[in-house]
């Protein structure tokens, strides 16, 4: 059946997309709307994600959909790949982050830094949804600072042994398969990370749900534990070296992201013109009145700009021109109107606006943590501030 | 002599309610095209049908029965046969209901007249001498006025629109054997979805229930009121209870379930999308009761209560109760 | 198996209806056209259907302009081989026409099952499968929600008022389709993409004639605006009272 959520496009940006990506687009869009809304509130309250959706998401084709088709995959462009991400964030930050770490995080190391092999034995399975993986670079004591991490790989006249831990890791308790970055040299060379592959039921690995979170509720976020964990030769990603592995692999997940906080802002937008057109109050729907007009016209411009903003990095990454501080332009604006539009319609929406039945709230705790993963907002504004003046204000 | 032509429906030899509505229809376009044209109300079946005799009053100049072997039940391609032999004898116009039958029906009798066929018409008018029909379309967003210049004209009817008048005429029955084989689609059997039950599109009343009434149980005080309306009523249901496997399809109204026009519809716990409303808004009176007073369907409704439907809705069975004594 | 399906490309049912200067049709500026629903169903069963026999060839067929090729495309998405679109610019408002068109398209294709939606969301007239079952001289069951094949034998049910006729027919034959059949798939993403490269002829008909003549679209009688009558059960003897007194219908 047709989607009921018709999106937004105020400046006919459809017509600047190809039929395929329409098609793409608009299956997802009906796709989040029988499948993902009817569930995602009592899965975001419950804390859980709704795992019962893998099966039909890997059928769709949405794990590492830019990935070539002779690993399984969808083998479609970056815009297509943007607006799946795109309509998924507008069901849930959360179920956005699943597919953006089994794609973005986990498929394309493997399919960049693996070899023939591990190409041929992983990406099917984890196209198809069979294998579920997590990304794990970031540790307790080193966010913002992955070049810091601790945890170490020696290598063993059979393989390697792994020990340290990561956090802040999605879809760690549920991952059949863990890429881990740890350093093969000094803890002070940076130079010397590359990646694992790491088998989650390995001994010494062991995976622990995050508990407390008032945010990405309906996504499972955990502690990894390496204690001892003995790998084969061939756990190593052999063509990855250095920070920079990792950091491509951000790129791609913050490029999808940019898309994915998009969605989220239009569907708090798309909602919030709803409701101001049907609540009454003082004897006339609220949308008559200049304050909530000047909210929804503000959600509106900024959602337009946004669109316009990820079209063209799309077709630039299409191109192979696209840069990773292009890619921190859009995460860092994008994200960042989304948090104020899912605020500013939370509070159009009174106190309607604190249910769960109504999307705002729910959007607005999780673009919380989008604002902050992947490069918090502050990380890529010294990126930018680099990039434009050549000066490192990081440190 | 110009005939209209009403093509009746009959179950188990018993004529359905809807055919009273065909002659009805009938009976207007012939009086509105003039110059002594006739109604002819046509039965199908393995003999006379119970309620046949009824015909007269709504109009029926006679009544023809049409016999054969296998058309005892609905026979698909020898029921369109035998009408339209008895269409070419000087038809100018054939209605049909547009009931499951005469959807099935009607345009297997277009095509063999090589024609067209206004579908699920709600009005009829002749203007200068031309047949005009009005028909829904855009699910009940737009209506269609569609000029008929077939000869024969072919329509259907929506059910519960051509309320039987009185229009008292001879109605003399006659049977005729016709040897018109049934037909390579044949009717194995007939399973009954409720003893009893009344169709939502056929009922006068529907109450129709949402997600309002929380769980599938609960629509027993549904079935109460119907009850209290003395079998008049169907309990209808929105798509969100049919998905959910509370209410079955057969009941479903909306879009994607049946087109209903009843004289009373009364929506419980239902929000009113968009797709529910294609279904119920050519009803002619629309009651509501929800908890939400901005729920949509206050919007359609002609009378609206605001509440919790488990106060309302027995007050109501109490009400509707002291009414019939 | 062979099988066609004739599909339509429909306004989406949430469209705001708006009448075109003519007149007499819809003004579809802004409007969101989509596959009919009803044809999804008849899409599925088709791919079921072949997928079941293991081998065949599943032919999907539009009548309408030259837009109605995405939707034969949403089609081939599902998994369709290929598509056929007789391009006219206006589509009949006669759909014994629309059938002529359709089953001289359809005549001597060997076809196991020609599948059909049981009606389109915008004219809901019902009316072209079993027209183009007559012309074909083909079996037709029409509204079918569950469907059987065993044999060359197609036993189908089908919902009356009240209850649910079994029938049954030998193929080949023309079936339509009603909600219930089965589930339709999602078309894959992969599949939209294998979409573009799948045949899809486009062949131009001319139209004509027909007994079916648009005079105007109207807008529907307005209705008078309605009431809350009152809150909670309170409100119901004045509610009682309304439907008795002022409309009449108790």
């Amino acid at each position: 059946m047709a989607p009921k959520y018709h999106g937004v496009d105020f400046y006919a940006l459809d017509s600047l997309l190809s039929e395929e990506e329409r098609a793409v687009r608009d299956t997802v869009r009906t796709w989040v709307d029988d499948e993902l809304m009817p569930v995602i509130g009592e899965a975001y309250i419950e804390g859980k994600f709704p795992k019962q959706l893998i099966p039909g998401m890997a059928e769709l084709g949405l794990f590492g959909a830019n990935l070539p088709e002779e690993y399984g995959c969808a083998g479609l462009n970056n815009v297509a790949y943007g607006l799946i991400m795109q309509e998924l964030e507008r069901g849930d930050s959360g179920v956005r982050s699943f597919a953006s770490v089994q794609g973005a995080l986990v498929m394309y190391p493997i399919y960049a830094f693996g070899s023939d092999e591990q190409k041929k034995k992983w990406l099917p399975q984890m196209a198809s949804g069979k294998v579920i993986g997590c990304f794990g670079l970031t540790e307790p004591d080193y966010g913002s600072n992955p070049s810091g991490m601790i945890t170490v790989a020696k290598e063993t006249k059979d393989g390697w042994v792994l020990n340290g831990a990561k956090m802040w890791i999605t879809n760690g308790s549920t991952a059949h398969a863990a890429v881990i970055w740890a350093k093969t040299g000094a803890l002070t060379d940076a130079n010397s990370i590359r990646g694992f592959i790491v088998p989650t039921d390995t001994k010494g690995f062991s995976a622990k749900d995050q508990k407390g979170k008032l945010s990405l509720r309906a996504s499972d976020t955990s502690e990894l534990v390496l204690q001892d964990v003995h790998l084969p030769k061939d756990a190593i990603l052999p063509k990855s070296g250095g920070l920079k592995s990792p950091l491509m692999c951000l790129t791609q997940a913050r490029y999808g992201i940019s898309w994915g906080a998009l969605g989220a802002a239009m569907a708090c937008y798309d909602e919030a013109v709803s409701y101001s057109k049907n609540r009454l109050m003082f004897g006339k729907p609220i949308g008559g009145f200049q304050l909530q007009q000047a909210r929804l016209a503000e959600m509106l411009t900024e959602i337009t700009k946004a669109q316009l903003l990820v079209l063209q990095l799309g077709r630039l990454k299409d191109q192979g021109k696209m840069t990773p501080q292009q890619v921190s332009l859009a995460k860092r604006n994008n994200v960042n109107i989304a948090t104020d539009i899912a605020r500013e319609a939370r509070r159009l929406l009174g106190a309607n606006g604190i249910l769960v039945e109504y999307q705002a709230m729910r959007h607005l705790a999780n673009l919380e943590s989008v604002y902050t993963y992947e490069g918090t907002h502050d990380v890529h504004t010294l990126v930018l501030g680099q990039e434009i003046t050549g000066i490192s204000a990081f440190e | 002599m110009t005939t209209v032509l009403a093509v009746c429906e009959q179950r188990d030899g018993a004529l359905r309610k809807v055919s009273s509505e065909v002659v009805t229809g009938a009976r207007r376009i012939a009086d509105a095209l003039g110059g002594g044209a006739e109604v002819e109300a046509l039965v199908l079946g393995s003999g006379p049908a119970s309620g046949a005799d009824q015909l007269g009053t709504f109009g029926a100049d006679r009544v023809v029965t049409l016999t054969a072997a296998g058309f005892g039940t609905y026979a698909p391609e020898g029921y369109a046969r035998a009408v339209v032999d008895r269409a070419k004898a000087g038809a100018v116009v054939v209605v049909c209901a547009a009931s499951a039958q005469g959807k099935d029906l009607a345009p297997r009798i277009a095509a063999k007249l090589a024609t067209g066929l206004a579908a699920d018409v709600t009005d009829v008018v002749v203007e200068g001498g031309a047949l005009m029909a009005i028909r829904p379309v855009y699910a009940g967003k737009a209506l269609l006025k569609v000029k008929l210049t077939g000869k024969p004209a072919v329509l259907s009817l929506r059910p519960n629109v051509f309320t039987p008048v009185p229009r008292p005429k001879a109605g003399a029955a006659q049977t005729v054997a016709v040897t018109i084989p049934a037909g390579r689609v044949t009717v194995k059997g007939i399973k009954a979805a409720e003893a009893g039950a009344l169709d939502v599109a056929e009922a006068p009343i529907v109450i129709s229930g949402g997600r309002g009434l929380k769980e599938p149980a609960n629509f027993k005080i549904l079935e109460d009121l119907a009850h209290a309306f003395g079998g008049r009523a169907a309990v209808g249901a929105s798509r969100a209870v049919v998905d959910a496997g509370w209410r079955p399809h057969a009941d479903q109204v909306g879009q994607t379930g049946k087109t209903v026009s009843p004289t009373l519809y009364i929506a419980i716990g239902i929000s009113g999308a968009i797709q529910h409303l294609a279904g119920m808004r050519t009803s002619k009176v629309i009651v509501a009761i929800n908890k939400d007073k901005d729920a949509p369907i206050f919007k359609v409704a002609d009378y609206g209560v605001v509440g919790d439907l488990f106060e309302i809705v027995p007050a109501l069975i109490s009400e509707i109760g002291k009414l019939r004594g | 198996m062979k099988i066609a399906v004739c599909i339509k490309r429909v306004a989406d049912s949430e469209t705001r209806v708006k009448t075109a200067g003519d007149g007499k049709s819809l003004d579809d500026a802004g409007v969101k056209f989509i596959l009919n629903p009803y044809d999804e169903f008849a899409v599925e069963e088709a791919l079921q259907r072949k997928e079941k026999a293991g081998a065949g060839e599943v032919v999907v067929l539009a009548l309408g302009g030259a837009a109605a090729q995405e939707t034969i495309r949403t089609a081939l998405a599902m998994g369709a081989d290929r598509g056929i679109l007789l391009q006219t610019d206006t589509v009949p408002a006669d759909g014994f026409v629309t059938a002529q068109a359709i089953a001289a398209e359809l005549k001597g294709g060997g076809w196991d099952l020609v599948l059909f939606g049981k009606m389109a969301i915008d004219d809901y007239n019902s009316q072209v499968g079993p027209m183009v079952a007559e012309l074909l001289d083909l079996p037709c069951v029409t509204a079918v929600a569950h469907l059987t094949i065993e044999g060359g034998t197609a036993t189908a049910e089908r919902e009356i008022e009240g209850a649910v006729e079994v029938v049954q027919c030998s193929l080949p034959a023309v079936i339509t389709a009603d909600k219930g059949i089965n589930e339709p798939r999602y078309p894959a993403l992969k599949g939209i993409m294998a979409a573009k490269k799948k045949p899809l002829e486009v062949k131009p008909v001319s139209l004509s004639g027909g007994a079916i003549e648009v005079l105007a679209m109207l807008p529907p009688p307005a209705r008078k605006e309605g009431k809350i009558v009152g809150e909670g059960a309170a409100a119901i003897p004045a509610l009682v009272k309304l439907l008795r007194e002022e409309a009449k219908v108790l």
